[in-house]
């Protein structure tokens, strides 16, 4: 088994509305349930908004830190998955139903063995 | 003197892809195969080519692959141990099994988690044996830029361990068409393009149509396949007429038929008859279909192009589509006609929508605006051989 990230990219900005975001995390939950039940699921992380990242970075001997997230953009990683596939076909149906589940973009990665 | 280039072209991807089975390692494979060719080199013009070539390269090839794992896993890799075992289980087959290899091979180069251009690059390299020179001077990259790219492409397949095997039933629809597509952009990359290697162009067109023939034999229930690759043998059909002998472009309707290759036309014909009888129409089954008929009798029948165009639209409703149908329907209804309905289409930066507007215009006797049409036409084409025709054509308006 190898295992792949999941990362799920989410709009910057408020979440939608309770009427929305309802129906999608059960969703969620019930995309969970299943690959847990499958053996796929290992384990995941929430991000909080990107309004509260800090970057550090290397600065001439010392640490350089600043506001906000690593790049610019629309949208940012909201949260991620990891889960454990034979291959990558099987962790893209995976992803395939978390895409719909969550209806956000997602970008699949394998992690070194 | 035995054939080994012959051999190599026919065998290489044949070979790459039982090793690849074998031992799951696309760098190995390749390698292993490589060597055995040159193996072969060394021994075949002396002692004569063996009774079955394939076989002996990938015996060969094989072995040197076990070699090579023997040597490595004595620096304890379980996973080369792993590999040995299966591999030395494995009968030397050739035949049977052989032939899904490729098939797995070419879904696996032609994932759609790679780049299209990574597509096309892995599929020449792994199943045509081009040389990544070869495919370097046939995009038109320099050759780091080409080395790259397959490395990085055969490095995605080894890590994200993209699977080799053909897909399952519901993939497949999507999968085909990635295919298809590779297969039909290596041919028009030998097609349609000037610059470069002639010769290596024409060998991309001969390999695209070996690669459809060989998809064709092994998905024969699937209609799209055999739609390229029909169309591909009739586009092939045109060649030696297409240009003159100084490279100047000769259009359809002034080509020597006679120069026509009519072995290529029966074929694609046949298999466009075929097709029809089983009438599950797509777009590849349609453009060929509509090569079909241009290559059918002394004159064009262009009011069945039209009538395939008008079902192309309905697959692919795209500007293109559309202004080669009004191409069409300029020879059945008349220029003025074609002419608004070319107007009406959003094709400013194309330079054949500009050729085409030309066209309409100068046999419509509106001399001024055709020439204006010539220059917008030749300052957008790229193409050498393109330029110099619609500048002769130009050259015949009246000032």
């Amino acid at each position: 088994m190898k295992k792949y990230l999941l990362s799920i990219y989410q709009p910057d900005g408020d979440p939608p509305p309770p009427e929305v975001l309802g129906p999608i995390m059960r969703d969620v939950e019930a995309w969970e349930s299943e690959a847990k039940a499958a053996g796929a699921w290992v384990f995941t992380g929430r991000l909080h908004p990107v309004g509260t990242a800090t970057v550090l970075r290397p600065d001439d001997g010392g640490v350089l830190m600043t506001d906000g997230p690593f790049a610019e953009g629309k949208e940012h990683i909201g949260g991620f998955v990891v889960i454990q596939a034979d291959d990558l076909d099987a962790a893209l149906d995976w992803a395939r139903k978390a895409t719909l589940a969550t209806t956000l973009p997602i970008e699949v990665r394998p992690l070194h063995d | 003197m035995p054939d080994i280039e012959g051999i190599f072209r026919e065998e290489y991807g044949r070979a790459v892809a039982v090793l690849v089975r074998a031992f799951g390692d696309i760098d190995l494979a390749e390698d292993a195969v490589q060597d055995a060719f040159t193996e072969a080199m060394r021994r075949w013009p002396a002692a004569g080519a063996p009774p079955s070539p394939a076989g002996w390269i990938i015996t060969t090839a094989r072995n040197r692959a076990i070699d090579r794992l023997r040597r490595e896993s004595s620096r304890d890799d379980r996973h080369a141990q792993a590999a040995l075992i299966a591999a030395t289980d494995e009968p030397a087959q050739v035949e049977g099994p052989v032939r899904d290899d490729r098939l797995r091979l070419i879904f696996t180069c032609c994932h759609p988690s790679l780049s299209t251009a990574a597509q096309v690059a892995l599929t020449l390299r792994l199943l045509g044996g081009l040389s990544t020179a070869e495919i370097a001077r046939a995009f038109l990259v320099p050759e780091p830029t080409m080395a790259q790219r397959l490395v990085r492409a055969k490095g995605k397949i080894r890590d994200a361990r993209i699977p080799y095997r053909i897909p399952r039933e519901a993939d497949l629809p999507d999968r085909l068409r990635a295919v298809l597509s590779v297969l039909y952009l290596v041919f028009n990359e030998g097609y349609t393009a000037s610059a470069g290697d002639r010769l290596v162009r024409e060998d991309l067109c001969a390999e695209a149509i070996r690669l459809g023939r060989l998809l064709a034999e092994l998905m024969p229930d699937e209609p799209e396949v055999w739609g390229l690759l029909a169309l591909m043998l009739l586009l092939q059909s045109r060649r030696a007429a297409r240009t003159t002998p100084d490279g100047a472009l000769v259009p359809l309707a002034e080509q020597d038929r006679a120069l026509w290759d009519h072995d290529l036309i029966a074929e694609g014909q046949e298999i466009v008859r075929r097709c029809l009888r089983r009438d599950q129409a797509g777009p590849y089954q349609i453009q060929a279909a509509i090569n079909a008929v241009h290559s059918d009798g002394p004159v064009t029948d262009w009011r069945q192009i039209v009538a395939l165009y008008d079902q192309l639209l309905l697959f692919s409703p795209t500007p293109i589509v559309a202004l080669n149908r009004a191409v069409a329907v300029a020879e059945t209804d008349g220029p003025a006609v074609a002419l608004d309905l070319v107007d009406d289409l959003d094709l400013g930066g194309f330079h054949l929508f500009h050729a085409i507007r030309a066209d309409l215009l100068r046999r419509l006797g509106r001399d001024a605006e055709a020439a204006q049409a010539y220059a917008t036409a030749i300052d957008l084409s790229a193409n050498a051989a393109e330029r110099a025709f619609l500048q002769t054509r130009a050259d015949t308006l009246s000032p």
